[in-house]
């Protein structure tokens, strides 16, 4: 289990880095879709290894899938939205809060 | 029997995980990196089956590879100016963020081991998957379910009313 | 052909025997025996999907008042065969792409992707590679890389018609997906299972009037519903808008030449016949049938419904790409969903026998 465990780890810190050093929004969701199958992978872990009956971790596994699915779409239009605006999509050019 | 060896399926898959995750957060080509997504994606859900969830495995592929990626190839593809090669992908933080990242991932392994004991159950999961996943989905979990619904819809006209043409 | 892998089911059972006498462990094994297997049905399949080329080309012929094929052979059967091997001598054509990797992976990602589906179809009694307690599901799974392999093959091009290809493509597969889904979940509502070895035994039995498409109305409605989402799904014409010849010359595979051709060529017909299996699997009883053995009742059913998609292709113009949409979203999407609706209603209320 501590295998499992400890690539989810990795994955998560890969996630991270993708996260914090992308310039481009795009690459920001692809990372955070990372981080969510490295949650992903710690839930499914703990239900087949600590949980006493049930499925309660693979359920939550789904909600947290089927939630990042929603989230792309709602990004992906922002994304689509700055482009038509800015006509760039990285972070640094849409800091103002205001025009 | 808990701690029994994971087997080379494991280390191959674990393999392919963490090597197009980090082509994916590395690469200068931002389409490369999507497919490279695809396949890191692809490989979780060969973990899931060895972890014996079948049907999250499915359902990892069939919205992961299926709608997510899709969607954003077709984000790339719509902003291709912004995918060249001549744009620097990765802003200055790099380095820091390459400390951080790893200080977390070794506090987070250190913990990992540092747990003694853990609680392992002796039950194995139910055999039938799905039904299981189904009936806890109608019963246990409805609000969860019901709950997660309204937020696709809201997501799905969200995205909509933003992706429009104003043509007003 | 179709003898022959029956036969090969006795040999390895045979070749099974004889591996364990030599004293081979369990983990190489079962390599060895999968393998096998999975290299019969590769075979297998390419000659349906060269066969399906040549009959398509013969009822185009007979569609237009005129013959197709006739030079090579009777009826020009072996036509096909020879145009593999011309097109596997063929000069293979570099493009200058924008990038070569998505480029070479393309074809073989849809070629692979289109091949992977048949571990789950039952080509009779017995005759699975493996019965996933997910079956149907793992399908729809991966069937999705088709697009995948498309948007890649579009990108990779550098073509603009080729990238518009690909993203129609993209755009009809995922919208087509959803009533396509949508009635394969009432026929999961009818029999309780995802596996297609338990969707099929429990059509069979009384004649043939257990099947799923004679429980009106919703089976016959979730059959006609899935047999026109199929269509776009393999890209066919009626909505064969991602390679529409008169709009986009030849769609996302217009730069392609050669081997890698032909792989695209040969994945859309095995495509066809898959969406035709799952058709027969879900709908038509799967290999149950009176009289007949059971591998001969699948393949010729398949064959009718393969036969439907081809008539349709012959005799239906092609839908502008918004009519696409619009009949996808507005019309067979709340369709479907009032028919699962219903169909669960029905079954809870215990109409149903």
């Amino acid at each position: 289990m501590l295998y499992y465990l400890g690539l989810a780890a990795v994955l998560f810190s890969i996630g991270l880095f993708g996260v914090i050093t992308r310039r481009n929004v795009i690459g920001i969701l692809m990372s955070l879709e990372l981080m969510f199958n490295a949650a992903n992978i710690n839930f499914v872990t703990f239900n087949k290894f600590i949980l006493n009956d049930g499925l309660t971790g693979q359920l939550f596994a789904i909600f947290i899938v089927v939630v990042a699915a929603a989230e792309a779409t709602v990004g992906l239009a922002i994304v689509l939205l700055l482009y038509r605006n800015w006509r760039g999509i990285n972070t640094d050019n849409v800091s103002i809060m205001k025009w | 029997m808990v701690e029994a060896g994971v087997g080379i399926i494991f280390w191959i898959l674990t393999f392919v995980i963490i090597v197009s995750a980090l082509l994916v957060v590395t690469l200068k080509n931002i389409f490369h990196s999507a497919l490279f997504l695809i396949l890191c994606l692809f490989a979780v859900a060969g973990i899931f089956i060895l972890l014996h969830a079948e049907f999250l495995a499915a359902a990892q592929v069939l919205i992961y590879v299926g709608a997510v990626s899709i969607l954003i190839i077709f984000a790339i593809m719509l902003t291709s100016n912004m995918a060249s090669k001549k744009i620097i992908q990765t802003n200055q933080n790099a380095l820091v963020a390459f400390f951080a990242c790893l200080m977390f991932l070794v506090v987070t392994l250190v913990l990992i081991n540092k747990t003694g004991v853990w609680n392992y159950s002796t039950r194995n999961l139910p055999a039938e998957n799905i039904l299981t996943i189904g009936k806890l989905l109608m019963t246990d979990f409805m609000l969860p379910f019901e709950v997660v619904s309204v937020l696709m819809l809201a997501a799905m006209i969200g995205a909509i009313v933003l992706a429009r043409e104003d043509k007003a | 052909m179709i003898l022959a892998s029956v036969e090969l089911i006795g040999v390895f059972r045979w070749l099974y025997g004889l591996l364990v006498e030599l004293g081979l462990e369990e983990p190489w094994l079962s390599v060895v025996i999968y393998g096998l297997l999975s290299v019969t049905i590769f075979g297998v399949l390419c000659l349906i999907a060269l066969f399906l080329v040549w009959w398509e080309r013969k009822i185009a012929g007979h569609m237009q008042q005129r013959f197709g094929p006739m030079r090579n052979g009777w009826h020009g059967w072996y036509q096909t065969v020879m145009d593999a091997l011309k097109l596997l001598q063929k000069e293979d054509i570099r493009v200058d792409t924008r990038d070569r990797a998505v480029f070479f992976w393309a074809p073989v990602i849809c070629f692979v992707a289109a091949f992977l589906a048949y571990i789950v179809i039952p080509f009779g009694d017995g005759l699975i590679v493996a019965d996933l307690n997910i079956g149907i599901l793992y399908v729809i799974a991966i069937t999705t890389f088709t697009v995948i392999s498309l948007l890649m093959a579009g990108w990779g091009s550098n073509n603009k018609y080729a990238l518009l290809g690909g993203m129609r493509s993209a755009a009809q597969v995922v919208s087509y997906e959803v009533p396509m889904v949508a009635s394969i979940l009432t026929v999961i509502v009818f029999s309780g299972s995802l596996s297609m070895v338990d969707i099929s035994n429990s059509q069979q039995g009384n004649f043939i009037f257990n099947w799923f498409i004679f429980r009106p109305p919703f089976g016959i409605i979730a059959f006609l519903t899935y047999i026109t989402a199929a269509t776009a799904e393999a890209n066919r014409t009626p909505f064969d808008i991602p390679e529409a010849e008169q709009e986009l010359v030849a769609g996302y595979n217009i730069e392609y030449s050669g081997m890698k051709f032909a792989m695209f060529f040969l994945a859309e017909f095995v495509n066809m016949f898959t969406v035709s299996a799952i058709a027969t699997t879900l709908f038509l009883g799967g290999w149950h049938g009176p009289l007949l053995p059971s591998w001969l009742w699948f393949i010729i059913k398949t064959l009718a419904i393969v036969l439907l998609l081809m008539i349709f292709r012959w005799t239906f113009p092609r839908l502008r790409v918004d009519q696409l949409m619009e009949f996808a979203w507005k019309f067979l999407v709340p369709l479907t969903f009032a028919n699962l609706i219903l169909a669960g209603w029905m079954k809870y209320a215990g109409w149903y026998w």
